[in-house]
């Protein structure tokens, strides 16, 4: 029938049923067949997600899927090994995987949302108060927000400076120094337009290797990552020993335990499976009951009351 | 000294696999007997597999299969949420299914919208999956045309579109497709159906697990220059790239493909020095591109990056940072785009290097079929200008490179740069690329820029805090990406024609011999010279400024 039509519109009538026939073949009966094929023992398990059971024998998420081990608040349970920063919904959501997407020049921050430095900052801090050491860094105000000035000058970017402004420390905060090139610094008042400042990121005298590793105030780009670096874990491990009444030795051996290092010695890069491993924890090392601070259901039923 | 180990590893198993994978794709993608079950095929669909067309008729069925693919992908899209297997999601409104549609129908992959949240399983497999494996078969139809152009004498037949594009699914992606998935589901992608489940979290919380044809989908999209993923953060989410060795696994199925494609065209040419030069190539050009990145990555430039002590941010601990670098040199040199890390948080010029190995042209190594063709055009203005240096007539592989075949190179390497500064800057004038960014300052210029540079290459890897989830960017960027894949392409199609007509040239001793270290110095130049010229200005206000300032 087709060598009647004329050639432009014969093709198009091929071009329907190939994309029907591919249809069916590449996308229906492929993957179908890869479905079945994963149905195969040893294969199973990892293609469903590779589950893991809590210590109490209950499904409890993924062993490749990141978790919070925070409470309600937000705050740190602190008898777990706490996950990395994440931008996953509002935090290791398995269904809105994200990153951040700020640049590695994102540091004044914006009304609804802090920039990338004063987030880095901020869990700096928090993280060296919880673990007790120096959470300070290059570019960060003792405050926890990025030490950025905001210097007006006579002739927009040249000229003397006229007036100097904190970008991130928001009145009443007393500015991380008092003058820059003889010029008083103000905090930021909130709602005033600094646009026409020069922004000056300054350095400070933050170590160069913080106490607080790279991992544990950055986030990941699935928002999902269920590592910590191994330097990460050894920061946390006298805390969760001390919460849990265990030997330091004995959680390091877990953590080695669940330590995984490079793939054939040189892929990728060592990491601790802080799922895995906090579930090790409560399965063999369970804190005593006056210091778990998990909520349990009395708890919650008394913050709604609130 | 572990990250360049496993970059070497990376390119040392790529380079061995791709001498079988390209002897294979020669043997069975270029004459040669019908299989009986392909036979059936062309009967059902009425292809008659014999008769051969002209580049015009080629083209015509190129396209014809090209809007009857946008069309089957809107409908799909649009429709989901009546069709089976939504697993719970609406349809898309028009301008984002449009977007979607002409966006894997091109190999580009650009989403604008989260995977998760979006598409259902039916719209992953039965759509997206089924123009993964088509789009990157166009591209080496196109490839092969273009040989046969360079092969064949005083003839108008190019080959049959129906003949070659069944032929690649089927002969060669499919059992890629087959043995990738089986192995990345070892590693832990996920293969099932369900619709997730929510569980308990060991702090006592609730977490949602989803379920998706993950595996079968992942091998896909890297090998087919596709890139797009079922989740929001592609190769990066533990589901889709769960180790580190995934990973490894993850960067050679995206460099495999359009490196075969190189030793198939040295086997078709008959000539397997030509190949070995045009893989030498795209080896400099690749591995300066990640020694830049890699330098770039680890020299701490920038504010934050320096407050960090390194660009950790958006990298997974598993892979790191010189896994995730690599990944990214590798995504957006062979035109994946596919992403196991944040781009837009790379160091200001690591952010650079991955939008300047778009803009070579996608040849290093380039898409699946269109690195080939995008390299020998390369290779044609080299021969042209080395040529004209030396006083003798431009020829290669013994075809004169004269005014109306350099009249389709020249169209070819115009038309992308063309496309992405209007369109850039069409999107600035109009105040409409300023509201999209998502950093501020020239940051946010990179992210637009490299947005219509991944756009219009077929890439569709992004700087991802660029919100392209509005009406007009939808818009523009649907024109880009049909303007940046099927113009370049119908050039190649006239070339091959005006090609195959020519009768064969004799070899003198004046002839420029396309091979050797001159000329591999010659072609390299070209590609990095044209890139320069093109894009140098929108690179020094993007991401040399915020770099450098």
């Amino acid at each position: 029938m087709n060598h009647r039509l004329p050639p432009w519109l014969a093709q198009n009538t091929v071009a329907i049923r190939v994309v029907l026939l591919l249809t069916l073949l590449v996308g229906l009966a492929y993957p179908l067949v890869m479905t079945a094929a994963a149905q195969v023992p040893g294969l199973r398990g990892k293609a469903e997600g590779s589950r893991v059971t809590g210590a109490d024998g209950k499904d409890a998420g993924s062993s490749l899927i990141g978790q919070s081990f925070t409470d309600s608040k937000g705050k740190p349970i602190k008898k777990y090994f706490q996950s990395r920063p994440s931008n996953a919904g509002t935090g290791y959501d398995g269904a809105a995987s994200a990153a951040g997407n700020q640049g590695p020049e994102s540091v004044v921050d914006a009304k609804d949302k802090p920039s990338l430095l004063t987030l880095v900052c901020g869990r700096s801090k928090a993280v060296g108060d919880l673990e007790g050491v120096d959470g300070a860094r290059r570019f960060c105000t003792p405050d926890g927000v990025g030490a950025v000035l905001g210097v007006f000058r006579e002739d927009g970017t040249t000229g003397r400076v006229t007036r100097v402004v904190s970008l991130n420390q928001a009145c009443p905060a007393k500015p991380f120094v008092a003058t820059y090139k003889g010029v008083d610094v103000e905090c930021a008042k909130s709602g005033a337009d600094y646009g026409r400042a020069n922004t000056v990121p300054v350095r400070g005298d933050g170590p160069a290797n913080p106490k607080v590793p790279a991992d544990a105030v950055t986030a990941s780009a699935s928002g999902l990552d269920p590592h910590i670096s191994p330097a990460y874990a050894k920061l946390q491990t006298a805390r969760v020993a001390r919460e849990r009444n265990a030997d330091e030795s004995a959680v390091r051996k877990l953590i080695s335990k669940y330590t995984t290092g490079r793939s054939l010695g040189v892929l990728g890069e060592p990491g601790v499976n802080v799922v895995l491993l906090n579930i090790a924890l409560d399965r063999e090392h369970p804190a005593p009951k006056s210091s778990s601070s998990k909520p349990s259901q009395a708890s919650k039923s008394s913050q709604q009351g609130a | 000294m572990a990250a360049w180990i496993q970059a070497s590893l990376v390119l040392a198993v790529v380079v061995g696999l791709h001498v079988p994978l390209g002897d294979y794709m020669a043997r069975v993608l270029d004459g040669g007997r019908h299989w009986r079950a392909e036979k059936a095929v062309y009967r059902v669909c009425g292809i008659a597999p014999d008769k051969e067309q002209s580049w015009r008729h080629y083209l015509t069925a190129l396209l014809a299969f090209t809007v009857m693919s946008i069309a089957a992908l809107f409908a799909l899209f649009s429709l989901q949420d009546k069709l089976p297997w939504s697993t719970g999601h609406e349809g898309m409104p028009w301008r984002l299914a449009l977007h979607t549609a002409v966006s894997f129908t091109t190999n580009t992959s650009w989403q604008n919208y989260a995977g998760e949240s979006t598409t259902g399983h039916l719209a992953v497999m039965a759509g997206l999956g089924v123009q993964a494996f088509a789009s990157a078969a166009v591209g080496i139809c196109v490839a092969l045309v273009l040989i046969r152009g360079l092969t064949r004498r005083s003839t108008e037949d190019l080959g049959n579109f129906w003949v070659d594009l069944l032929r690649t699914i089927f002969r060669v992606l499919v059992p890629i497709a087959v043995v990738g998935g089986l192995i990345l589901m070892a590693g832990g992608v996920i293969q099932s159906l369900g619709g997730g489940h929510t569980v308990d979290t060991v702090a006592g919380a609730k977490q949602t697990l989803l379920d998706g044809p993950v595996a079968s989908w992942e091998p896909v999209k890297l090998f087919s220059g596709d890139g797009g993923g079922v989740f929001n953060a592609s190769s990066a989410h533990p589901f889709e790239n769960p180790t580190a060795w995934t990973n490894a696994f993850e960067i050679v199925l995206m460099l495999l493909v359009p490196m075969a494609c190189i030793r198939m065209f040295g086997r078709l040419i008959g000539s397997l020095k030509q190949s070995w030069t045009l893989l030498t190539v795209v080896g400099i050009l690749f591995g300066l591109l990640l020694a830049a990145g890699s330098f770039a990555q680890s020299a701490h430039t920038g504010t934050v990056t320096e407050a960090i002590g390194g660009p950790h941010e958006g990298t997974e601990t598993r892979i790191g940072v010189p896994g995730s670098t690599l990944f990214g040199v590798a995504a957006t040199g062979s035109a994946d785009g596919a992403a196991n890390s944040a781009y837009d948080s790379f160091s200001s010029l690591g952010g650079g290097v991955l939008l300047s190995a778009m803009m070579l042209g996608e040849v290093a190594p380039g898409g699946t079929g269109s690195g080939l063709y995008g390299l020998i055009v390369v290779v044609l203005v080299a021969v042209f200008v080395g040529g004209l240096m030396v006083g003798r007539t431009p020829e290669y592989l013994r075809k004169r490179i004269g005014y109306a075949e350099m009249r389709w190179v020249v169209s070819y390497a115009l038309i992308p740069p063309t496309v992405i500064l209007v369109c850039t800057g069409f999107a600035l004038a109009t105040g409409n690329g300023q509201s999209s960014m998502g950093n501020p300052g020239a940051h946010g210029l990179t992210e637009l820029i490299y947005a219509y540079t991944s756009n219009t290459n077929s890439n569709g890897s992004s700087m991802a805090g660029f919100n392209g989830a509005t009406d007009f960017h939808n818009q523009l960027m649907v024109c880009a990406m049909l303007a940046g894949r099927y113009l370049p392409m119908a050039c190649v199609l006239a070339l091959a024609g005006r090609l195959a007509k020519q009768q064969p040239g004799v070899v003198t001793v004046g002839t420029l011999r396309a091979q050797g270290p001159n000329f591999v110095v010659l072609a390299t130049a070209a590609s990095v010279i044209l890139a320069l010229l093109n894009f140098l200005p929108a690179l020094s206000l993007g991401a040399v400024a915020d770099g450098l300032l």
